[in-house]
């Protein structure tokens, strides 16, 4: 009677879900759909999902008739780029905090938590400003400075997590063995942190792909990832849904399957610890 | 344990984050509290003269700041209102044992990996648009008028589209809290023939609350920051009618040059962002601290 009982709900909040979550998806298959079709089907009144005459001709159109190809290039530099860049500086820092502890650590580790909270917009025109004299307006150089600044405090934070995981006893008994500390960071410390760092790398490359404030302020023609060329067909001219699924296809897909996979990366490094 | 040696080690790897950190944050910020002083705009060439906070003063008695305070709080509130109670639904539904729960965990995360350019244009044009958008097909067959949506409610649609963005985070955050929910509580309470309602207004929502603290104060912190998608969909208008604080001073600071407006207007956004801040690093100190 219970088996049964619990089945009967099984099969209720499976289809609930199915359905909730099929309707929070959609924009996202019709996206995909759309890039499909040709540009008089997908404005058509009477819309298809599947029954229509499939067509690569967005996709040509888009990587042939427009730079896509060098503004994704852009959006690899830039992310990729300030990941590397940032895990460089991030990893000795939270090495540090991690393995020599003193009474100010955690209120230096929350003050560089507190410098993601500072909005934008309140350093908006001098970093505009420093950007033009320096000559760094629209150029991939000076968005992966900003992406580095911005996402190294989440960095610092995640790798911190992390490394407070490692017990203190491996790099202890590395010490009896007469290792010493550069030994102890490179051939202890980094195989056991391996995973901690890659997926701290993952989600920084997904943010600092999808960052869409600094990209559209500080990028025009030559440095624009692929948020900001994005952005250029809001003001569209004739048809043009077909093209813009295309081209929000190619640059959503990518980030969609490494999300996928970082998903438990997603709670440590947004939740800033506020949820355990 | 510690050796002297360790501890110059740890301070010299800690240097270069903090100070590129200091760097990032105070000198900037020092640089806009400087000129949010100055009668200052690029476009005309001037002496920068010293003004006092004339400049506060002309940014919070601007009309356009009045509303676009305003607007700021319902697009912040809007968005907070339905993410948390989605995800709160979206999180007991996922903890339930049902066929093919991965999946549906992937399709519920994906809108939170789209860059906000995508999702905003992927809305305006292919649900939103009046014309040809999927809304406007099933107005027109249900035989209603299709709503314009980003010229009769834009403050609205920028919700919508800002929350379909927001709500997998919030949801994924209180499933992990809901995951570490004792089962034998809700057992106890199911002996004691509670139903599903008392079940959750006395024991689920209580385990939940430092998550949902959690989640409104970080929410908070990013959605006071909302810009590309208004500057896809509506460039903040008609008129003012979806122009957020953070949208208001991009258009002073960028379009308009006035570096002093624009600094006042980043000062005033760094107080109400520090507002929200001061309590989201209460928690964070207390979570340190367990």
């Amino acid at each position: 009677m219970a088996n049964k009982n619990s089945n009967k709900s099984k099969i209720i909040y499976t289809l609930l879900a199915w359905t909730i979550s099929g309707m929070i998806f959609f924009p996202i298959l019709w996206t995909l759909i759309t890039s499909f079709k040709t540009e008089a089907e997908a404005i058509s009144a009477s819309p298809s999902l599947f029954m229509f005459d499939w067509t690569l001709v967005n996709y040509s159109d888009v990587l042939n008739r427009s730079p896509y190809f060098d503004h994704f290039w852009n959006s690899v530099v830039i992310s990729v780029g300030s990941s590397l860049l940032g895990l460089l500086i991030a990893i000795p820092a939270a090495w540090s905090m991690a393995f020599v502890q003193n009474k100010r650590t955690k209120n230096l580790l929350m003050w560089m938590l507190s410098t993601k909270m500072l909005p934008p917009v309140g350093v908006l025109i001098p970093i505009y400003l420093l950007f033009r004299d320096f000559s760094l307006l629209d150029t991939k150089l000076g968005l992966v400075i900003v992406m580095t600044l911005i996402n190294l405090p989440i960095m610092v934070w995640m790798l911190y997590t992390y490394f407070k995981e490692i017990p203190h006893e491996i790099l202890e008994a590395s010490r009896m063995d007469g290792a010493g500390i550069v030994e102890e960071i490179f051939h202890v410390l980094l195989p056991i942190a391996l995973p901690g760092i890659a997926s701290t790398l993952l989600l920084n490359v997904i943010l600092a792909w999808n960052e869409a404030f600094w990209t559209l302020i500080l990028t025009a023609a030559n440095a624009a990832p692929l948020t900001a060329f994005i952005a250029s067909y809001s003001s569209p001219e004739g048809l043009f849904y077909a093209k813009l699924s295309a081209a929000s296809a190619m640059a959503i897909v990518p980030i969609l399957i490494l999300g996928w996979f970082s998903q438990k990366q997603l709670v440590r490094g947004l939740s800033f610890g506020a949820v355990k | 344990m510690a050796t002297t040696q360790s501890r110059t080690l740890a301070r010299i790897m800690l240097f270069p984050s903090v100070i590129l950190l200091l760097a990032w944050m105070i000198v900037p910020l020092c640089m806009t509290l400087y000129f949010s002083f100055l009668d200052y705009n690029l476009l005309i060439p001037g002496n920068n003269d010293f003004v006092g906070f004339l400049n506060y003063e002309f940014f919070l008695t601007d009309p356009a700041f009045i509303e676009s305070f305003f607007n700021t709080l319902w697009l912040v509130g809007g968005v907070l209102l339905i993410t948390i109670c989605g995800g709160i639904g979206l999180a007991i539904l996922l903890d339930q044992a049902i066929w093919g729960r991965n999946y549906v965990r992937i399709m519920v995360l994906a809108p939170f990996f789209v860059m906000p350019t995508v999702s905003a244009l992927v809305w305006k044009n292919m649900f939103m648009n009046p014309v040809n958008g999927l809304f406007a097909h099933f107005a027109n067959w249900l035989g209603f008028a299709p709503v314009d949506f980003f010229a009769q409610i834009p403050l609205l649609s920028i919700i919508i589209i800002v929350s379909w963005q927001w709500l997998p985070f919030a949801a994924l955050i209180l499933l992990t809290a809901i995951q570490s929910l004792d089962r034998e509580q809700l057992e106890a309470a199911d002996l004691d023939g509670a139903g599903p309602f008392s079940k959750f207004y006395y024991i689920v929502l209580p385990h939940l609350s430092r998550a949902i603290t959690a989640v409104i104060l970080i929410e908070t912190i990013f959605l006071l920051s909302i810009f590309a998608e208004i500057l896809v969909t509506t460039s903040g208008g008609p008129g003012y009618a979806s122009t957020n604080i953070t949208y208001l001073i991009y258009t002073q600071s960028l379009l308009q040059f006035d570096v002093g407006g624009g600094s006042a207007g980043g000062i005033v956004a760094v107080i109400i962002a520090n507002i929200v801040a001061i309590f989201l690093m209460r928690l964070i100190g207390k979570n340190l601290e367990d």
